[in-house]
């Protein structure tokens, strides 16, 4: 196979959510070749054509049987703009919250709306794709609640502690004015 | 067409210091043909609004308009009258009458919206297949189990040509798969011109949805509108 | 008013023998668990019954003891895998779902220990439903009758409640409306009380004993043998078989 035909390929089995460069293509294919995964051959257009060896279907077949790494934890842009929010004062770090949720159900209502038509037309391998994009989403959204429930909370707490150094402030300029003012309204 | 025009309405319970609002200058509209999900945590009022929108209960503050009438106006009489005519129900509990069989309990609705027996059987097996319930048509609300009784009242609520549907968590009890088709089923309905409210916790099945509105601490937090349409798919603009 | 309450003390007081409303004749029902692996599972194990009309009956054992099913048999809702039901003269394992359907309508009204309401229907319109299936009379003469049933049940003015609207034992009462609504000869209960604290239950056991002294012939389970002590006559199931019936004589 040509390398840019493996590229249309790819693109075509995984629904274009990954476009790859196509100079990757040829920088990963040419070390394949290196590593005696992949042998090449020249046709008459002086394209190169590529195709897997038996040392390639090995490797092939582990790949499959091998679960993937969770140790490489990647980059979650939403949890970062959380983060830098509450410690830059944003105000209202519900409604970024929010407004991340909003746009999360959006494209899960883009995704299942796909999701109705490839049921239909019985396409299951683009299924599962769709799929682990809706569960995507949904992760997202219950880490999203989990959010505003600690925001929440600590909004809570706040507000409490707030509350008691108002009294504490309070008792303590009464005391200084009435000292038998601060037996009657201990709390 | 307008089916159901919520109008900034309100709904609190006791006064002074004891006053909990449930629900706070909500407005909500929905058309024939509209399929509407209400999302947010317990207590956020999505069932207070599904009651205000169904006539089971009255605002403290707006309006609720039901097929053009202000349900604010009538009396209890009138709103049974207006709750029968206009408005399908599925709840978590399937409410089924335990004295009559599974398509039975299908039937009687449309019976009762003037079919004839016959017609309202023939029509109750069909509705009952479609949710996977062929078989069980026969059997007893006592002999099915929580997921067939639910399906059993899904397909009591969709059988008559009631212009609204309000359903509030209809899939607590069931398995993914059967969850799905009981939405898709929902979405059919409004194809045939209902108008649907669903309120969930699922975002799954919220995403079914034409619009999805948030609710938080009684009041509207976010509304996502229609998808983007099929020629967006992502960021890559691909469609199959 | 008080029936004879077998043939045979009948014959003895020189009465015609009357046929029982309600017999059960050498009555079994095994059930097969879902799945593959079905367990049979034998509810009633061989089980004699007659209750004569206008007898009040009481019907109590442990849970999974069968008298559930004894119910549930007598109403028509289920079919024993051996011997016969006979209920108002109808053998009830000759009849197809149909004829069951138009039979139970008629003859039985069924009160359960969660009230089966209508959440989205009123008080009034949860107990004109029977009459609705029916197609008893028109739409006014339906509701007239129904509103007659509240009254029977002391429920005059809660008519255009909704059951959220209703204290447990007011959704009880509707729901014994709603059962007597096509004036049936038996009433059944299973558990009818279940729900309600002592206070409420015996006040709902006086609404079935005062229905039954106006002819209608009331059969309830109960697991509490307090409320049990409120009929006139107590039968004890367990395992599937009849283990103790106060009308016998020794």
């Amino acid at each position: 196979m040509h390398g840019y035909g493996l590229k249309t390929e790819f693109e075509a089995a995984t629904g274009d959510v990954w476009p790859l460069n196509v100079g990757q293509v040829y920088t990963t294919l040419a070390r394949l070749e290196r590593d005696g995964m992949v042998s090449a051959e020249t046709d008459a257009d002086g394209q190169k054509i590529y195709q897997i060896t038996d040392p390639g279907r090995d490797e092939l077949a582990r790949w499959f049987e091998t679960p993937v790494p969770r140790e490489v934890i990647p980059r979650q842009e939403m949890a970062i703009k959380l983060v830098f929010a509450m410690r830059s004062g944003v105000t209202d770090v519900t409604a970024v919250v929010q407004r991340q949720r909003v746009a999360t159900v959006r494209a899960l209502q883009d995704v299942t709306r796909l999701k109705a038509d490839a049921e239909a037309s019985g396409d299951t391998a683009w299924l599962l794709m769709l799929d682990a994009l809706v569960f995507q989403a949904e992760a997202e959204a219950r880490w999203l609640d989990m959010c505003e429930a600690r925001l929440a909370r600590e909004q809570v707490t706040a507000g409490l502690a707030r509350r008691r150094a108002e009294i504490h402030h309070t008792g303590t300029r009464a005391a200084a004015a009435d000292p038998a003012a601060v037996e009657r309204s201990s709390e | 067409m307008t089916v159901l025009d919520i109008d900034r309405a309100g709904r609190a319970y006791g006064s002074g210091h004891l006053r909990v609002v449930a629900l706070d200058d909500v407005s909500l509209r929905v058309s024939a043909g509209e399929f509407v999900a209400v999302m947010g945590p317990s207590g956020s009022g999505k069932s207070t609004l599904l009651r205000l929108a169904g006539g089971l209960d009255q605002p403290t503050s707006g309006r609720v308009l039901l097929a053009g009438r202000d349900l604010t106006v009538l009396d209890e009489a009138g709103l049974a009258q207006a709750r029968r005519r206009q408005v399908g129900f599925v709840f978590q509990e399937a409410n089924l009458l335990p004295t009559l069989t599974a398509a039975e309990n299908v039937a009687i609705a449309l019976e009762l919206d003037g079919v004839r027996p016959k017609a309202a059987m023939t029509g109750a097996r069909g509705l009952l297949e479609s949710l996977g319930l062929g078989a069980a048509g026969g059997r007893f609300p006592a002999q099915l189990s929580g997921g067939e009784q639910q399906r059993v009242a899904i397909a009591r609520a969709v059988a008559g040509g009631r212009p609204l549907l309000l359903a509030d968590e209809p899939t607590g009890a069931l398995d993914a798969l059967t969850g799905e088709t009981v939405m898709g089923l929902l979405r059919r309905r409004c194809e045939t011109g209902c108008a649907v409210v669903l309120a969930t916790h699922n975002i799954r099945h919220a995403a079914w949805a034409d619009r999805v509105l948030f609710l938080n601490d009684g009041r509207l937090a976010g509304e996502t509108g229609p998808p983007a349409g099929p020629e967006c798919l992502l960021q890559t603009g691909r469609t199959r | 008013m008080s029936a004879p309450i077998d043939s045979a003390e009948a014959t003895a007081a020189g009465q015609a023998p009357r046929p029982p409303i309600i017999e059960l004749a050498a009555v079994e029902k095994t059930y097969r668990t879902p799945g593959s692996r079905g367990v049979p599972f034998p509810a009633l194990r061989g089980v004699d019954l007659s209750i004569a009309a206008g007898e009040m009956v009481a019907v109590t054992g442990p849970s999974g003891s069968g008298k559930t099913t004894i119910i549930n048999l007598i109403a028509g809702i289920d079919r024993p895998t051996a011997g016969t039901v006979t209920v108002n003269g109808s053998r009830l394992d000759q009849m197809t779902e149909e004829q069951l359907a138009v039979w139970r309508g008629r003859t039985i009204g069924i009160v359960f220990q969660f009230f089966q309401l209508m959440p989205t229907l009123t008080a009034i319109e949860n107990a004109t439903l029977p009459l609705d299936l029916a197609r008893r009379g028109g739409l006014r003469e339906r509701r007239a009758t129904a509103s007659r049933n509240l009254a029977t049940v002391g429920l005059a003015d809660l008519g255009d409640r909704l059951p959220t609207e209703l204290s447990g034992g007011e959704q009880q009462r509707v729901a014994i409306a709603r059962a007597m609504a096509c004036q049936p000869p038996v009433l059944l209960g299973d558990e009818p009380t279940g729900n309600l604290d002592t206070h409420l239950a015996r006040d709902m056991l006086g609404l079935l004993k005062s229905l039954n002294g106006s002819g209608t012939t009331v059969v309830y389970v109960t697991h509490d043998l307090a409320l049990a002590e409120m009929a006139s006559r107590i039968v004890s199931v367990r395992d599937g078989l009849i283990t103790g019936d106060t009308a016998r004589r020794p």
